[in-house]
């Protein structure tokens, strides 16, 4: 697994994200209360709501259009909804994030 | 020949090798080099011997004697220069010593922030027993002394200095105290427990420059703020010392990198403690440095040994503070939390589970059952069997399932139900006989429940046992699953108590999870910022997309962008100035809104800074079209052009805006002012609507014309435009503090009576109060937030392009 540095941990807000762009589409990196990293497709599967906007709240996100829920680690819908977004891995290392861009290769292109 | 063996640093973790060593009978000759000039002693006492309870004598391990007894030729107050690893020689100043075997335990050095004035005379660490003197010497009482940096270093020191008298201020970068051992709801138990003991505390606080002249005088923050200091300790954090390793071409990573039997890149030398790096993890608590200290004097003797990094639990030592945080306490899927709450204690416990197994306890004010988790989390037992009373302690555990409403029929009249107020279950059963079949009448003559709120479930668990089936729970549900308050409880809560932020809020009222849901954050911090406008500080994360982004987020993630146009009206250079951004930044569509003004739809996230910045350059500001505060002030023309008009409505408007604009509140709010009674501009449907008649104004209110319809109720009829103005900020303000989140004002006015709105604003006292209160909040939020953000433009892009390397 290829992981690229993308940014500085402090470079995104804690209960908070940051948008990377990439040929596949855009990618939501995610930073929680305590500071761990999750990547995400920037992208509902509902109705295309950028969820890097959204509430993040413990280790889940409200997607700002309709609010559906997402568990940041395993990309699946919350509660009653169906649906999942892809996951990447990302982890921190001395206060930088890496994500890992094999898996955004591998993907067809949208 | 006898086995050399030089030791570097004589630290804890080096004296429990010595000591292991020296119990399986060891006979090499030792020589003991220290940078510091004396022996080791428990450098974890120093927080007490700072704080007075302690002296060094009583900390001291190994005295001169101990190290004459077994022979080690002790090099103290003599720092190593260099390592000679080909001729396996040592240098101080005073010469080199050969080595067969060479531990390094140079262990850690103190970060030092790299701001203007770290190096003036009376800034100090948090290390060894010259700064712990350094700060008896400057704690005389009424001595001002700040310690940058909440963590467990920084606190102890705080808390000694405190004790000996000084005013201490902490400052942190993070938003609650120890960020790593604790989660914001103990961060805040704390604080609290700080402050009550005179510390001041400055969290989110960056240092910019320890001001002074020839000695320390003051430390100035990123915010501005300047703390006066005659002493400043940087307890930041420790990074391994290394640097005799790296100069000798050892392998170094964050710390030297070892493996499991202690030994460096070089098989004839040995580190351990602090300094060392092992897979790629650092030690800083003291169980695991002795558990190396094991694993490398076996090492030493030839005996097999592996060093295992265990668990650790961490407790701050200062008296009187109950603390206690071990294992993974981070939230994660397939991971549960049990989270308890005794607000009037001050106590919070939280459990983490995942699957089976206890993985971490974060406990705040009662600790007592810490090491019994600790157990069980090292063990890594199935508790499943316990868990519905594991939180209560091994006292509980395995007890039967208590049924909550049996346990309250169980409770004798005379136990007490509500704390605050002394209320007993004979005394509320008694009320509820007496005809009080509602919560509210229960808590209008007993006052059971009535102050924190907190017993409120019992309160209706005692109503449900007396009335049976004629019971029927509080029909006002709970703000949300986090909580069993409602909305109005919570607002009364958070004025009553003083609580002035989103982790007082949720300890302080029990909240059941540990960081809330997008329900209950952007309202709290509503609550928040507007009964606190200037101790609160407005929480970016905790609000809606387009609040956090002041513009109007589209269904394909573009925004929307609406400038200001006070009243309605614009200019001929304010247009091309809307026409040159729309160009400029290819606006898909401009078009006209309900409101009088232009909106710009479709601009990109990431355009937003330039555009706002190029709108701010032509002299228009945020329209707030995205926010749950003052949209528009629609007008007609008023006297100035129609000839029906009767007043200056388009001037009045002007000034309401102007008077009203950037204000939150808790659901947007629109405005209106028409010239006559033909009402032009729509008046009477709108949240507050003033309508121009020959002698005055009249004011209506709770219009509505969105989901529902409905025409606005007269509140006041005035003479004149000033009385128009303080009238309707008083409203304003009488909505902004006693709404619920998200409830627009005609909801609200339904809710409390018209008549109770009237008689607040009516009174010239009591609106007055309003104004007042109302003229503070915009003293704070009356700002353009395009100007603050176009500044950071930055911070609207993606953080990193791969575009192009994904696609080589």
């Amino acid at each position: 697994m290829t992981m690229i540095d993308i940014a500085a941990l402090d470079d995104i807000p804690r209960e908070g994200a940051r948008v990377v762009r990439t040929a596949l589409g855009c990618i939501a990196v995610f930073r929680t209360a305590d500071d761990r990293v999750f990547a995400l497709d920037d992208r509902c599967p509902h109705k295309g709501g950028p969820l890097s906007e959204g509430i993040v709240h413990g280790s889940l996100v409200t997607c700002p259009l309709h609010g559906m829920v997402f568990d940041l680690a395993t990309g699946l819908a919350q509660g009653a909804d169906t649906g999942s977004v892809a996951t990447h891995p990302a982890r921190v290392e001395r206060g930088r994030v890496l994500i890992g861009l094999e898996v955004m290769r591998a993907r067809p292109a949208a | 020949m006898k086995q050399r063996l030089v030791v570097i640093g004589a630290g804890m973790a080096s004296g429990r090798m010595l000591e292991h060593l020296f119990e399986a009978g060891f006979d090499g000759e030792v020589t003991l080099f220290n940078a510091e000039p004396r022996g080791n002693y428990n450098r974890l006492m120093l927080s007490p011997v700072l704080s007075g309870e302690k002296t060094y004598d009583q900390i001291v391990t190994h005295d001169a004697g101990w190290y004459e007894s077994h022979g080690v030729d002790c090099r103290f107050g003599e720092p190593v220069v260099k390592i000679d690893r080909e001729n396996k020689v040592v240098y101080s100043a005073q010469g080199g010593v050969p080595y067969d075997a060479l531990v390094i335990a140079t262990g850690s050095a103190p970060f030092i922030l790299p701001v203007p004035g770290k190096d003036l005379p009376g800034v100090c660490t948090y290390r060894d027993l010259e700064d712990t003197n350094a700060m008896i010497a400057a704690s005389r009482p009424g001595a001002k002394a700040v310690v940058i940096g909440g963590g467990l270093l920084g606190l102890e020191a705080a808390a000694g200095m405190a004790a000996r008298g000084a005013e201490v201020t902490v400052i942190h970068l993070m938003g609650h105290l120890m960020e790593r051992q604790l989660d914001p709801a103990a961060g805040y138990l704390l604080q609290k427990d700080l402050e009550a003991r005179g510390i001041r505390i400055h969290c989110k606080g960056a240092t910019k420059a320890i001001l002074g002249r020839d000695r320390v005088e003051a430390v100035l923050l990123e915010d501005g703020t300047v703390y006066d200091a005659d002493l400043v300790c940087m307890a930041v954090g420790i990074r391994p010392e290394v640097r005799l390793a790296h100069d000798a071409h050892l392998e170094v990573g964050r710390g030297i990198v070892v493996d499991d039997q202690m030994r460096t890149s070089d098989p004839a030398i040995y580190a351990l403690g602090e300094c060392v790096e092992h897979d790629k993890q650092l030690f800083g608590l003291v169980a695991p440095l002795y558990d190396q200290a094991k694993v490398l004097a076996a090492t030493l003797l030839g005996q097999e040994a592996a060093f295992k990094p265990v668990q650790t639990a961490t407790k701050l030592k200062v008296t009187g503070v109950d603390l206690f945080s071990a294992g993974d306490f981070a939230e994660a899927p397939g991971r549960e939390d049990i989270v308890f709450r005794d607000p009037g204690r001050g106590v919070y416990k939280r459990l983490i589970l995942e699957g089976e197994r206890l993985i971490g306890a974060v406990m705040y004010g009662d600790t007592a059952d810490g090491s019994w988790f600790f157990d069980l989390i090292r063990q890594g037992k199935d508790v499943s069997d316990l868990r519905d009373t594991l939180i209560f302690g091994p006292a509980y555990a395995g007890g039967p399932t208590a049924n909550p409403l049996a346990a309250v029929a169980a409770l004798p009249p005379e136990a007490e139900i509500c704390g605050c107020n002394g209320v007993c279950k004979g005394r509320i059963v008694q009320a509820i006989e007496g005809g009080a079949t509602t919560l509210d009448m229960v808590r209008a003559q007993t006052k059971a429940s009535a102050s924190c709120g907190t017993c409120t479930g019992l309160v209706e668990q005692v109503m449900a046992l007396t009335l049976g089936d004629g019971f029927t729970a509080n029909a006002n549900p709970p703000m949300c699953k986090c909580t069993d308050h409602t909305h109005e409880d919570v607002r009364r809560l958070i004025k009553s108590r003083g609580l002035k932020s989103i982790p007082a809020v949720m300890q302080e009222l029990g909240w059941k999870t540990s960081g809330g849901c997008a329900t209950c954050r952007p309202a709290l911090n509503y609550y928040l910022l507007s009964d606190w406008p200037l101790e609160y500080r407005d929480d970016r994360q905790s609000r809606f997309v387009n609040e956090r982004n002041h513009a109007n987020i589209q269904k394909d993630g573009t925004y929307s962008v609406v400038p200001r146009m006070w009243g309605g009206v614009t200019t001929p250079a304010e247009l091309r100035a809307i026409a040159d951004a729309a160009e400029k930044y290819a606006v898909p569509m401009v078009k006209v809104t309900g409101g009088q003004r232009i909106d710009l739809l479709g601009v990109r996230k990431e355009d937003l800074p330039a555009i706002w910045a190029d709108l701010n350059a032509a002299g228009m500001v945020s329209g707030h079209a995205y926010a749950k505060g003052l949209r528009t002030v629609k007008t007609c023309v008023g006297t100035e052009f129609c000839r029906f008009g009767t007043q200056d409505s388009t001037g009045l408007g002007i000034k309401l805006e102007k008077l009203l604009w950037g204000a939150w509140t808790p659901a947007k709010v629109k405005l209106a002012v028409s010239g006559c009674p033909r009402n032009c501009a729509e008046a009477t449907c709108k949240d507050v609507g003033v309508v121009c008649v020959e002698s005055g104004y009249q004011i209506g209110v709770a219009g509505a014309a969105g989901m529902d319809v409905k025409e606005t109720e007269p509140l006041l009829t005035v003479a004149t435009e000033d009385e128009v103005l303080e009238v309707v900020a008083a409203f304003i303000q009488l909505y902004r503090e006693n709404a619920r989140y998200l409830h627009r004002i005609y909801k609200w006015v339904a809710k409390v009576g018209l008549d109770w709105c009237r008689a607040q604003v009516a009174d010239p006292a009591a609106r007055a109060a309003l104004v007042e209160r109302f003229r503070i909040s915009q003293s704070v939020y009356q700002t353009d937030p395009w100007a603050e953000h176009a500044a950071r433009p930055a911070d609207w892009a993606p953080v990193a392009d791969l575009t192009l390397r994904a696609a080589e």
